[in-house]
């Protein structure tokens, strides 16, 4: 069986509770918030870290298993790992860094192999340079090929673009996005950074405090959250209760009660009828009718309110609107600046939108908060 | 001028040294890294010897190492003779009074590296010996080398506690800081003189050359 199976479990000092498996060659995300545990996986596959309980298996192959006490020692493991602040040798040149990783090859072959790494993140003619003489953008790729040096069953990168500026992360996605084709390991990376995720990501694992809330493709965990708890870390700002009414099975929709106001879903029998729903609707699927001409999708779940307030970020506006006086939950709407300007929405003006009907998605009603223990 | 006092100085201050270093990287690493019980109380007994008086210290280490106790005894059977008034013994006293100017730079020094670079290490697939020898040291040795030479240092000028558990027996136990006290009692002002310049000049020497290469090796890592 090739590819990483992970399963540990632990309530102290960090509670854990996941299994995860990662085929060779795909990349995949482990997003959450800090204290989420992300981290502490990543160290336990490496076997910097030791739960409780746990099972680490790479290609077959047991790295760990505390169900029969047995521990490959980290320096023994195959295991590649770009650490959040790379970890660089500091007395080394770039050059022995990447050599340092390089125990397993016969000592001449090692600096051609390390200059071919080199060549690979693009730092061919820095051999000599130090640390402390690499841009971060260098370093985390000097990181990169010492990880890749070790020639791991299992790359673990542990949010290495965090150290950059944007810039350079650009360009560093797009240098990871190329090495990738070449790999054909599991991938872990961890990161906060949902658009990261999206754009690396071939799966997405969602965490919270230990816990694994949803795992899949990170479109579809964006757009389709399966819990409110996901929907929030996934920063989806449209979350509004309501219940579903009645299904039409030979229109294919689902209808919605939300506070009174009917809404057509994608039709979803799963749901009985009477229960009390969560749902949401990405800011991009709410669509505002041009106001000095009516359009066809004035049909499609209308809704009327009045803008709350109005954030420019770059080219896209973003609008909280107030459907009611009483309501205190605000519609959010993601629009483009022209369209914005076209229609002269400021603060105070009343507004007609509709909800894309296929973009709403239900999700079970929002569990009352949990206390922290 | 009393040259077999200096030479004992300097084989005490170099055996010292020596032993240290691997009792220093070993206790240096272990309090540096790991959190453990009674943490507090080994860093503790470890500076004991700062702020104790050197009489006091070397009272404890004569009743401790003294023909009657369970050490002395140890001693005796294994090696016969005695502990006390001995090089030997003075070079366990010695050892264990530097044990604080050896121990805190090293501890230091290994934690001032990060934890990334010693865990990158073992990713890298070195042991940890070879991530001791080809990273910790390399990174830490400024600060070893600070704890060694101020613990020959303090070797050469350590007095009481050399007189208590030492006596002052010529080419046994008598160093020159004692030489010094002896020559200073008999009114031998111009040998005095003449030592005082000598441990003067080594301990200035010695002191400068670790300031200068620790600076040089900070700066290339910068």
């Amino acid at each position: 069986m090739r590819g990483l199976d992970v399963r540990l479990r632990q309530d102290t000092p960090i509670p854990l509770d996941v299994t995860l498996a990662c085929p060779p060659g795909e990349l995949l995300a482990l997003v959450g918030p800090s204290g989420s545990g992300k981290s502490t996986i990543l160290r336990s596959i490496a076997g910097l870290y030791r739960p409780l309980e746990g099972k680490v298996l790479v290609d077959g192959e047991v790295w760990s298993d505390t169900s029969i006490k047995a521990d490959i020692p980290t320096w023994q493991r195959r295991v590649g790992l770009v650490f959040q602040s790379y970890g660089l040798f500091p007395h080394m040149t770039a050059l022995d860094n990447i050599e340092a990783a390089l125990g397993h090859v016969p000592t001449a072959d090692r600096n051609r192999r390390a200059s071919e790494l080199l060549s690979l993140v693009n730092l061919h003619g820095l051999e000599g340079r130090r640390p402390a003489e690499l841009s971060g953008g260098q370093q985390q790729r000097v990181a990169v090929a010492r990880a890749l040096a070790r020639e791991p069953k299992v790359l673990l990168l542990d949010e290495p673009f965090s150290a950059v500026d944007k810039v350079t992360r650009g360009r560093l996605y797009r240098e990871l996005a190329a090495i990738r084709q070449r790999l054909d390991m599991p991938i872990i990376l961890v990161t906060h950074d949902l658009d990261e995720a999206m754009m690396l990501a071939d799966r997405m694992c969602l965490l919270q405090r230990g816990h694994i809330l949803q795992v899949g493709r990170p479109l579809d965990i964006m757009s389709k959250p399966v819990s409110v708890e996901a929907a929030r870390l996934v920063g989806q700002r449209n979350v509004f209760p309501g219940r579903i009414v009645e299904h039409l099975a030979n229109e294919g929709v689902t209808i919605l009660d939300w506070r009174g106001r009917r809404l057509e879903t994608p039709h979803a029998p799963a749901w009985s009828v009477g229960t009390e729903v969560s749902w949401l609707i990405p800011p991009g699927k709410v669509i505002l009718h041009r106001r000095d001409r009516p359009s066809r999708g004035e049909a499609e779940n209308p809704v009327m309110g009045v803008i709350d307030s109005l954030i420019w970020l770059g080219d896209t506006m973003i609008a909280t609107v107030r459907l009611e006086a009483s309501e205190t939950r605000l519609l959010t709407f993601h629009i483009a600046r022209h369209a914005a300007e076209r229609n002269k929405l400021a603060k105070g003006e009343k507004v007609e939108l509709s909800l894309i009907a296929e973009a709403i998605h239900v999700m079970p009603a929002a569990q009352p908060r949990r206390r922290k223990a | 001028m009393d040259w077999a006092a200096f030479w004992l100085s300097i084989r005490l201050g170099v055996l010292t040294v020596a032993l240290l270093l691997p009792i220093g990287v070993w206790l240096g690493r272990l309090l540096a890294y790991r959190q453990f019980r009674g943490k507090a109380i080994v860093e503790g007994l470890v500076a004991l010897p700062l702020v104790l008086p050197p009489t006091v210290f070397g009272y404890y280490l004569l009743v401790t190492f003294g023909a009657a106790s369970p050490i002395g005894q140890l001693w005796h059977s294994v090696f016969g003779g005695q502990l006390v008034f001995t090089f030997e013994g003075l070079l366990i006293a010695s050892i264990i009074f530097n044990l604080p100017f050896a121990i805190q730079p090293m501890q230091r020094a290994f934690e001032a590296i990060p934890s990334d670079v010693r865990e990158a290490a073992q990713c890298c697939g070195m042991s940890p010996w070879q991530g001791l020898l080809r990273v910790e040291l390399p990174l830490a040795w400024p600060g070893i080398l600070t704890a060694l030479v101020l613990s020959f240092a303090h070797t050469l000028g350590e007095f009481g506690i050399v007189l208590m558990v030492g006596g002052s027996i010529p080419g046994e136990t008598k160093t020159i800081a004692i030489a010094i006290y002896d020559r200073v009692q008999a009114f031998d002002d111009a040998s005095a003189a003449k030592m005082s310049a000598l441990l003067l000049a080594v301990s200035l020497v010695t002191i400068t050359a670790t300031f200068y290469f620790s600076r040089r090796v900070g700066r290339r890592l910068g």
